[in-house]
C-alpha cells in the first residue's frame, strides 16, 4: 500500500467505529421517538382518560348527514314551476330501540295505517344492532306525524327526520322537458358518477332534472352530533353547512307551454314552439304525457309497466325522440335545393294533371282533379306534389340529401336532452349498404314531397323553419335560460349558439318564405282555412304523411281496422312573417291531414303568444 | 451455497420477536372483526393466519442466499420493481378512490409495499460505494434522489401518499445514516423551505385542501376529522388497564372504518390500556434495536446500511401509524407493521426481516 492511499483511507474511508457513533445517534433519535408516543399515550389514557372514557361509555358522538336543497325550477318568467316540500320520514335506529319489540308494537298502535309495512320491512332487513338509522316509512304525511311526535319518549329510537321531497306543482307539466327524479341505484353509485351522493338520494334520471342534476343536486353537509341513551341529539359539536343546489330558469313559458298541452290534450303528438332569434325553446310539449309526481315515492312495477306497454308511449317526448317522414313540409328543402341548383328558378311552371307518370308506376298528387300551372311559390302554397315530382326527378337523391343535411336534417340538434333522435336523411349509398338493394328513380319523387326513408324529429323541422324565419341561420335549440346560484349569483347563461346556416341564396330564401306566406294567405293555400288570422301575419307549410302506402290505407279502412294506419298530421310555422317572434312545429299522430289536424294547434300557439295574452300577463301577474 | 454452520449463528432473538408480535396481531385482529357474526369478518382472520404462513416461508427463501449478492441484483431487482409498478398504472385495480392493486389470480398484491425493499437494497448498495467520513457531497446525491423519485411518483399518482412518503423518510434515513456533507446537507434544507411556498401556488385548489385536511384533520370533520375523534375516544377510554379482551365499545360499534387495518392500534389500546399499548411499543422498540444491533454487528458497508434502512422502514411505519391513530400525525393510508391485516404489507415487513437475518446469521463469514 502506498502512503498516500493510506492517508486517504484514514480521512475517507469508513470503518466499524464510525458505524457505531452513527448507529448511537439514530438509537437516541428513536428513543426520542418512542418517548413522544409513550407520553401521547400516558395523555389520552391516563390524564384524559376519564374524559375519553365518558364519551365512549355513552356511544354518543355520531356522524349525520346534512342533505343539500335541490334547486327550483322556473319558467322563463320567473314562475315557479318545480320546488321542494317537507316529507317526514319515519326512521330506527337498532341500537337505541330497545326493548326492539316492544317500541314496533308501540309505534303500530299510533299509526296503525302503515303497522304491516313496517313490521315487514323489519323482519325483511333483519335489522341488527347498529347504529345508522334504518328506514321503515317515508313520507308518512302530517297526519301520522302528529301521535308520533306526541309519543316519541314512548319510542325509543324512533325518529322522524324531514327531507326535502321534490314537488312538480303542475301535475305533469312539461313532464317530458323537466323529466323526474329517482332513487339512486348501486351501480350509479358505483359508478362515482356522482361522488357527493348516497343511497337514498335522488339522482335526475329523464328531462332538465337529469341532463342538469349537477347544478340542482348541490353537496351535502354534515354534523357530528352528541346523543343520549335514546339516540336524541343532545349537543352538536361540529357543523358543516350542506351547499344548496342552483336554481335553473328554462326557456319555456308557462301559459304557453300550457296551452300547448291543453291542445294536445286526447291526441298523440308533439308541439315545439321556438324563439326563432335565440333558438330558445319557448314551449315543448308532448302526448300523452305521464306525472311526475308519481315517480316522487318510487313508481309501484305495475303503474311503471303500464306506462312502457302503453302504445301511445308516454314515456317517450316525441318532440325530440319521436321521428315521422317529413312529407310536405320538406317541400321546403326540395324547393331550396332545385332553386339553389337552378334547375328552376321562380318562372319555371310545371302542369298538374293531378298524377304523374314515372315509368309504369304512377305517381299521383293529393289533389286528384290536379293544380294546373303551378310556379314554386304556388306549388309550395298549394303543396302540389306533382310539380316537385319534376324537380325531384332532376335533383336526384344524393344532391337532395346534401341540401336535406345542410338544413340540420339527419342529425341531432344538439338539444341538452336525452335520446334525441338524428332523424334520417337517406343516400344512395345508405340504401345499398342498408338494404343491398340500388336506389330506384322512382324513389327520388316520393322524397322529393318528404315520403320514402326519410324521417325527422318535431324539434329539427322548428329549427330548420325557425332558420328559414330569421333569414337562415340555424340555431341550437335551448332549454336553460340561466343558472343561478341560490343567491342569485349567475352560474350560466343560455347563450345562442349557431349550429349552421341554410344553404341558400337571399333569392332562394324570399321565394320559399313568398310560398310559405301563400301556404296561410294565398285562396288556395292548404291551411288558408285553418290558419289564416286577420291581424296577425302567419306562414308555414303543412304535411299529411303517409303512415303506409295510400293502397294499404284503402284497405284498412275498408276494414275499419285500428286507427293507426291513418296519415300523421304536421304543421309547421312561424310569425309575425316579417321579423318572426315564434316558430311552432305541430305534429298529430294519425291526425289525417296537416292543414286540420295540425294547423288550428299551430295558430292557437301563435296567435295567443303574440297578442301578449300569454308572455306578458304572466310578467304583470308576477309583479 | 448454504453452509451448515450458518445455523450456529441463527438470530432466534430476532425471530422470537417477530413471531411474538405475530402473535399480538393475531390476538388483535380476531378482537377486531368479531363484532358481528358475520363469516366476511371471520375469512379476514384465517387469510391473515395464512399470509403470516406465507411470509415465513418468503422470510426463510430470503435468506438461503447470501445477502451480498444483492449488492450485484440490485440494479435488477429495482428495475423489475419499478415494472410492477407501473404496471399497476397499466393493468391496476382501481378499489376506493385510487388504484393500487394488481390481480395476481384469485389474490390481489399491492406492489407498493414490497416496493419499499427493492428502494433499501438500491440505495443501500449506492450508499455502500460512496460513504465517506466527511459527508455525502451534493453532486452524490443526485442518483439517490432520482432512484427515490422515480418509486416515490409511482407510488404518489395511484394516489397512495401514505406509502410514498414512507419511501422518502427511508432514504432520507438512510442517507443520513451514510452522512451527507455539511454544506449539502444545509443547502437541502434551504431549497426545502423555498421550494414548499413555490409548490403550494402551483397547486390546484382542490389539492390545497387536501393538504390542509392532512395536516389539519379538523378541516374535514365528516372524514378524517371523524376518524381521529373515534380513534381518540377509543384510545383514551382504554385507560391504564384497558376494558378487557374482546370488551371495547367503540370497537363493538365500528366507529372506525379502518380498525382491522390502519386502525387496529386503536383496539388494543382500548382493550388493553397504557399498559398493552406500552407493552406493544417496547416490543417494537425491542425490534428496532435488534435491527439496529445486526446494524452494528456488520462489517461491511452494504449490510450495514441494508439493516438500518429495514429498520427505519419499521420504525417509521409504526411511528406514523401509532401517531395517527393516538391524533399526532395526520391521516394517511398506513399499515402497523407485522399487526394490521393485509398480505403485502405482512410480506414486505417479514422480507425485510428475513434480510436482516441473512445479515446476522454472516456476520462472521468472509466474502
Amino acid at each position: 500500500m502506498t502512503p498516500s492511499k493510506n492517508l486517504h483511507e484514514f480521512f475517507y474511508n469508513v470503518d466499524n467505529d464510525w458505524y457505531k457513533k452513527r448507529l448511537f445517534g439514530i438509537m437516541i433519535a428513536i428513543f426520542v421517538a418512542f418517548g413522544i408516543l409513550s407520553a401521547r399515550l400516558f395523555y389520552l389514557q391516563i390524564i384524559q382518560g376519564d374524559h375519553y372514557f365518558k364519551m365512549s361509555k355513552n356511544n354518543c358522538i355520531r356522524i349525520q348527514r346534512v342533505k343539500p336543497v335541490r334547486g327550483l325550477i322556473f319558467d322563463r318568467n320567473g314562475k315557479l314551476l318545480v320546488e321542494n316540500r317537507p316529507s317526514f320520514d319515519l326512521s330506527i335506529i337498532p341500537c337505541d330501540a330497545k326493548p326492539l319489540k316492544q317500541t314496533i308494537d308501540n309505534l303500530s298502535v299510533y299509526v296503525p295505517e302503515f303497522a304491516d309495512e313496517i313490521v315487514e320491512k323489519i323482519t325483511k332487513n333483519k335489522i341488527g344492532y347498529g347504529y345508522r338509522p334504518v328506514v321503515l316509512k317515508k313520507d308518512i304525511g302530517r297526519d301520522a306525524l302528529a301521535p308520533i311526535s306526541a309519543h316519541r319518549f314512548e319510542l325509543p329510537g324512533i325518529v322522524i327526520d324531514t327531507n326535502a321531497r321534490r314537488n312538480y306543482i303542475y301535475d305533469a307539466l312539461s313532464s317530458h322537458l323537466i323529466g323526474y327524479l329517482g332513487e339512486i341505484n348501486a351501480g350509479e353509485l358505483k359508478s362515482g358518477i356522482c361522488k357527493y351522493k348516497e343511497g337514498g338520494d335522488f339522482i335526475g334520471r329523464y328531462g332538465v332534472e337529469k341532463a342538469y342534476d349537477r347544478y340542482l343536486s348541490g353537496i351535502p353537509g354534515g354534523r357530528i352530533v352528541q346523543v343520549n341513551a335514546n339516540g336524541q341529539v343532545v349537543k352538536v359539536l361540529d357543523t358543516v353547512a350542506p351547499e344548496p343546489g342552483h336554481n335553473i330558469t328554462l326557456t319555456i313559458d308557462f301559459n304557453l307551454q300550457s296551452l300547448a298541452e291543453a291542445q294536445l290534450q286526447d291526441k298523440v303528438g308533439a308541439v315545439v314552439a321556438i324563439d326563432p332569434s335565440t333558438g330558445g325553446i319557448l314551449a315543448m310539449a308532448s302526448s300523452p304525457t305521464f306525472n311526475q309526481n308519481n315517480f316522487i315515492n318510487g313508481i309501484s312495477s305495475d303503474q311503471w309497466h303500464r306506462l312502457v306497454s302503453d302504445p301511445n308511449r308516454p314515456m317517450m317526448n316525441k318532440a325530440v325522440q319521436g321521428v315521422y317522414p317529413p312529407a310536405s313540409t320538406y317541400k321546403i328543402v326540395t324547393a331550396i335545393a332545385a332553386l339553389e341548383e337552378g334547375l328552376i328558378d321562380e318562372n319555371t311552371t310545371y302542369y298538374c294533371p293531378g298524377s304523374y307518370q314515372y315509368g309504369n308506376r304512377v305517381f299521383g298528387c293529393w289533389k286528384k282533379q290536379g293544380h294546373g300551372k303551378v310556379n314554386v311559390v304556388e306549388a309550395l302554397a298549394q303543396s302540389c306534389d306533382v310539380f316537385f315530382y319534376h324537380v325531384g326527378k332532376k335533383l336526384g337523391v344524393d344532391r337532395l340529401a346534401w341540401y336535406a343535411t345542410n338544413c340540420g336534417l339527419g342529425s341531432k340538434t344538439g338539444i341538452n336532452l336525452d335520446r334525441e333522435s338524428g332523424g334520417l336523411i337517406p343516400t344512395a349509398a345508405w340504401k345499398k349498404k342498408r338494404f343491398g338493394i340500388s336506389w330506384q328513380g322512382g324513389e327520388n319523387l316520393s322524397i322529393a314531397i318528404g315520403q320514402g326513408y326519410n324521417l325527422v324529429t318535431p324539434l329539427q323541422l322548428a329549427v330548420l323553419f325557425g332558420a328559414v324565419a330569421n333569414g337562415g341561420t340555424e340555431f341550437k335549440p335551448q332549454i336553460i335560460r340561466s343558472i343561478q346560484t341560490v343567491e342569485g349569483r349567475i352560474v350560466k347563461i343560455g347563450n345562442k349558439e349557431i349550429i349552421g346556416r341554410l344553404p341558400v341564396s337571399r333569392d332562394t330564401l324570399n321565394l320559399v318564405r313568398k310560398g310559405l306566406r301563400e301556404v296561410v294567405h294565398g285562396k288556395h293555400g292548404t291551411a288558408h282555412w285553418y290558419v289564416y288570422d286577420k291581424e296577425i301575419d302567419i306562414s308555414g307549410k303543412t304535411g299529411t304523411a303517409q303512415v303506409v302506402s295510400k293502397k294499404t290505407e284503402k284497405d284498412n279502412q275498408n276494414k275499419k281496422n285500428n286507427v293507426s294506419y291513418e296519415s300523421h298530421a304536421w304543421f309547421v310555422g312561424y310569425a309575425p312573417t316579417e321579423n318572426p317572434e315564434i316558430v311552432v312545429s305541430v305534429m298529430v299522430e294519425h291526425g289525417m291531414h296537416g292543414s286540420s289536424a295540425a294547423g288550428p294547434i299551430a295558430k292557437e300557439m301563435i296567435v295567443s303568444y303574440l297578442r301578449g295574452m300569454v308572455g306578458n300577463s304572466t310578467v304583470m301577474a308576477e309583479k | 451455497m448454504f453452509d451448515r454452520r450458518l445455523i450456529n449463528y441463527f438470530d432466534w432473538g430476532l425471530l422470537g420477536i417477530t413471531l411474538f408480535i405475530c402473535v399480538i396481531g393475531l390476538v388483535l385482529l380476531y378482537s377486531a372483526v368479531s363484532v358481528d357474526e358475520c363469516p366476511l369478518q371471520a375469512s379476514i382472520f384465517y387469510k391473515q393466519v395464512l399470509w403470516y404462513g406465507l411470509g415465513l416461508a418468503i422470510m426463510s427463501f430470503s435468506f438461503i442466499f447470501s445477502y451480498k449478492h444483492l449488492d450485484k441484483w440490485a440494479p435488477v431487482i429495482y428495475i423489475g420493481s419499478m415494472a410492477l409498478l407501473a404496471s399497476v398504472h397499466l393493468f391496476g385495480k382501481h378499489a376506493g378512490g385510487s388504484t393500487r392493486w394488481l390481480a395476481i389470480g384469485p389474490f390481489t398484491l399491492q406492489p407498493s409495499e414490497p416496493i419499499k425493499i427493492a428502494v433499501i437494497i438500491i440505495l443501500a448498495r449506492y450508499f455502500a460505494h460512496n460513504v465517506q467520513k466527511t459527508g455525502i457531497t451534493f453532486r452524490r446525491l443526485l442518483i439517490p434522489m432520482v432512484l427515490t423519485a422515480i418509486p416515490f411518483f409511482l407510488v404518489a399518482t395511484q394516489p397512495d401518499l401514505g406509502t410514498a412518503g414512507t419511501l422518502l423518510l427511508i432514504a432520507g434515513s438512510m442517507a443520513l445514516f451514510a452522512k451527507i456533507d455539511r454544506r449539502t446537507l444545509i443547502c437541502s434544507v434551504l431549497i426545502i423551505i423555498v421550494a414548499i411556498p413555490i409548490g403550494w401556488k402551483v397547486l390546484e385548489p382542490y389539492q390545497k385542501e387536501r393538504v390542509l385536511t392532512l395536516l389539519a384533520p379538523d378541516r374535514d370533520p365528516l372524514g378524517a376529522g371523524y376518524h381521529i375523534r373515534q380513534s381518540k375516544i377509543a384510545v383514551g377510554s382504554g385507560l391504564a388497564f384497558g376494558k378487557g379482551y374482546m370488551q371495547g365499545t367503540q370497537k363493538k360499534l365500528s366507529f372506525l372504518p379502518e380498525q382491522h387495518t390502519d386502525f387496529i392500534f386503536s383496539v388494543l389500546a382500548e382493550e388493553w390500556g397504557f399498559a398493552g399499548s406500552i407493552f406493544l411499543l417496547f416490543m417494537f422498540l425491542l425490534l428496532i434495536a435488534f435491527a439496529l444491533n445486526i446494524a452494528h454487528g456488520c462489517r461491511d458497508s452494504f449490510g450495514t446500511i441494508l439493516s438500518v434502512g429495514v429498520a427505519a422502514m419499521i420504525f417509521w411505519q409504526v411511528f406514523i401509524n401509532m401517531g395517527m391513530v393516538m391524533g399526532l400525525m395526520p391521516v394517511v393510508g398506513m399499515p402497523l407493521p407485522l399487526i394490521s391485516y393485509g398480505g403485502s404489507s405482512v410480506f414486505t415487513i417479514f422480507i425485510g426481516i428475513g434480510l436482516l437475518m441473512n445479515v446476522s446469521m454472516r456476520r462472521f463469514t468472509k466474502q
